[in-house]
């Protein structure tokens, strides 16, 4: 019988900070700010030039560490890493090394065969490093230090996760938490959330480790499954033939499906960390540990059992919506405008999560207002507009965020409740279907559908279905 | 002088340090880390039974800013240290991840 192997994976994840300013410097962290144009003489790393702590960043590593059941290390402090590279210009990266700010965690994962806990080693504060562009007509690499200095906790778990599945769900655990505390948006596609995966392979029961290596540039859930999957079988044929994993750090490659190596573990990767002597130590005092305690939001765990209490809604609908954030705060703003939680849910959880995976959307990327989710509810409502055009308006709503009663109005959507009108079309169709008319006398029920449907299409869509049908069983 | 510098290490050293060092340099640079760990020799004698670690030399801690943005757009000063400028960015040799 072949051998079994069993896969051993542990993550370090990047997560941007949500922060106005850089970590040790006044420059803006936006997205998306032309070339440079964010920079300053410490995030471009000028001689003289003097790093300042960002409380803000502090505030939000004790936070998620908070979340994820850590110790925090309330006498911490900087190192330097040293290492050369364009992207990084003072020649070192200000990190932390031998004082991370939070240590010993873990956060519950649940796959389908059950609940499982995932230790976290440590979490630490860092700062961003350049953007690197390869100039396509010169023979030379551009660098834009926007990114220099933004900050970032990079959280080391251990090497707890056995696959893809068990990798996936963690990592969905870390984003839910640091997207309820409003610590990072987190988007894998955008790098605001980044997760580098160290990988092995031993055979069944085997206590030792085996030789690991280290994925980058995995930038979806999708490309992390496969890298994984891939690596895992690159290693078993390597250990099946006889030769033995380089420990190595592998870039992954999306569109091949394919990883490379990228450097040898044993060039030059010796940071000779020492302590940042620009830096003074970080204290957080009992006081200011019990203050962020006492402003963590309310998690998913306790909102789920505050929903089942305070609205009428299905569980499976309450752990869908309180999935995300986003969509936890939509639900409960649209219901504080319209107080119909049913109704909201049923938006949220049909028509939202519909065109969310058709155009391949997270729940954080939704534009519509909760005013004019609430304005589309009363709409129906009172019958303005039926079911059939709400989801037309709901639509272009979800994609512009416009206003659903100015735009029933200035389309002109609205459902005709004219019953004059109505009975003139349902005479007028009942005179041309003579065939579905002596079908639906002779007791082919089904008929009438037919019908009702012609109706609505002479009224374009305008039309109140229960009432068609009303008429036309009086006409009939 | 009980430390001896090999030729391995200030090889190795030279290339962390992103240094090329001329066959002289080399011989000297041996000399002067040799000495300089001598001296951590020295101090090594020290009894530090039960001393914290200092890891700032001043007794100064929690200097912080607040998280308010105070630099404006000086991409042109900025780039005046840059050893070359395309695009509004940083020239620098082609480099690959």
């Amino acid at each position: 019988m072949a051998k079994q192997y069993e896969t051993v994976i542990g993550l370090e994840v990047h997560v941007e900070l949500a922060t106005k300013t850089k970590i040790f410097c006044g420059c803006s962290t936006a997205f998306g700010g032309a070339p440079n144009t964010h920079t300053c003489p410490v995030c471009t790393g000028m001689p003289g030039s003097l790093p300042v702590l960002n409380k803000q960043v502090v505030n939000y590593a004790v936070a998620v560490g908070l979340a994820t059941n850590c110790t925090i290390t309330q006498y911490c402090k900087f190192d330097r890493k040293n290492y050369f590279y364009p992207d990084n210009p003072q020649n070192y990266q200000i990190s932390q090394l031998y004082l991370p700010i939070c240590r010993n965690g873990h956060v519950e994962i649940e796959t389908s065969e059950g609940k499982k806990l995932v230790g976290i080693h440590e979490i630490h504060m860092e700062e961003d490093a350049g953007k690197l562009i390869h100039d396509e007509w010169e023979d030379c690499s551009l660098v834009d230090y926007n990114r220099s200095g933004v900050p970032l906790i990079e959280i080391v778990s251990e090497p707890d996760m056995r696959s893809a599945e068990e990798v996936i769900a963690y990592l969905e655990k870390l984003r839910m938490l640091i997207q309820y505390l409003g610590a990072s948006d987190c988007k894998l596609n955008e790098g605001s959330m980044r997760a580098d995966v160290n990988l092995s392979v031993r055979e069944a029961g085997a206590k030792e480790f085996g030789t690991r290596t280290e994925m980058k540039n995995l930038n979806s859930f999708r490309a992390i499954t496969h890298a994984i999957e891939g690596e895992r079988e690159r290693q078993i044929e390597l250990l099946e033939s006889g030769q033995q994993v380089t420990q190595e750090t592998r870039r992954w490659d999306d569109a091949k499906e394919y990883s490379y190596a990228m450097r040898s573990k044993e060039d030059a990767q010796d940071y000779r960390y020492f302590p940042d002597p620009d830096l003074t130590p970080v204290y957080i005092s009992d006081e200011w540990l019990a203050q962020i305690r006492d402003s963590q939001p309310e998690f998913r765990e306790e909102k789920m059992a505050r929903y089942k209490k305070e609205y009428d809604i299905p569980e499976y609908d309450i752990g869908i919506i309180t999935d995300s954030k986003h969509l936890a705060d939509l639900f409960e703003e649209t219901v504080a405008i319209c107080g119909q939680p049913k109704k909201v849910s049923n938006w949220l959880m049909g028509e939202t999560l519909r065109l969310l995976k058709e155009k391949n959307m997270d729940p954080e990327d939704i534009c519509f207002s909760p005013e004019h989710l609430a304005r589309l509810i009363g709409l129906v409502d009172s019958k303005a507009v039926n079911s059939t055009v709400a989801k037309e308006v709901f639509e272009v709503m979800f994609d512009k965020d416009i206003d659903p009663e100015s735009y029933v109005e200035e389309r002109g959507l609205r459902t005709v409740n004219d019953e004059g009108a109505l009975r003139k079309t349902v005479e007028e169709v009942i005179a041309a279907n003579p065939q579905s008319v002596a079908d639906y006398r002779n007791g082919k029920e089904k008929a009438i559908g037919f019908l009702v449907g012609q109706t609505m299409k002479a009224m374009k869509g305008k039309a109140d279905p229960g009432m068609v049908n009303r008429v036309l069983k009086e006409l009939l | 002088m009980a430390n001896v510098i090999t030729d391995e290490t200030i090889e190795y050293v030279g290339i962390l340090a992103k240094l090329a060092l001329s066959d002289e340099e080399k011989e000297q640079a041996k000399k002067d880390m040799g000495r300089m760990l001598d001296y951590i020799d020295k101090l090594a004698e020290l009894d530090t039974e039960g001393i914290e670690p200092m890891s700032h030399v001043f007794p100064v801690q929690n200097v912080f800013r607040e998280d308010v943005v105070t630099n404006g757009d000086e991409s042109g000063k900025t780039l005046k240290n840059a050893p070359g400028e395309k695009d509004n960015m940083f020239m620098v040799p082609k480099t690959f991840d």
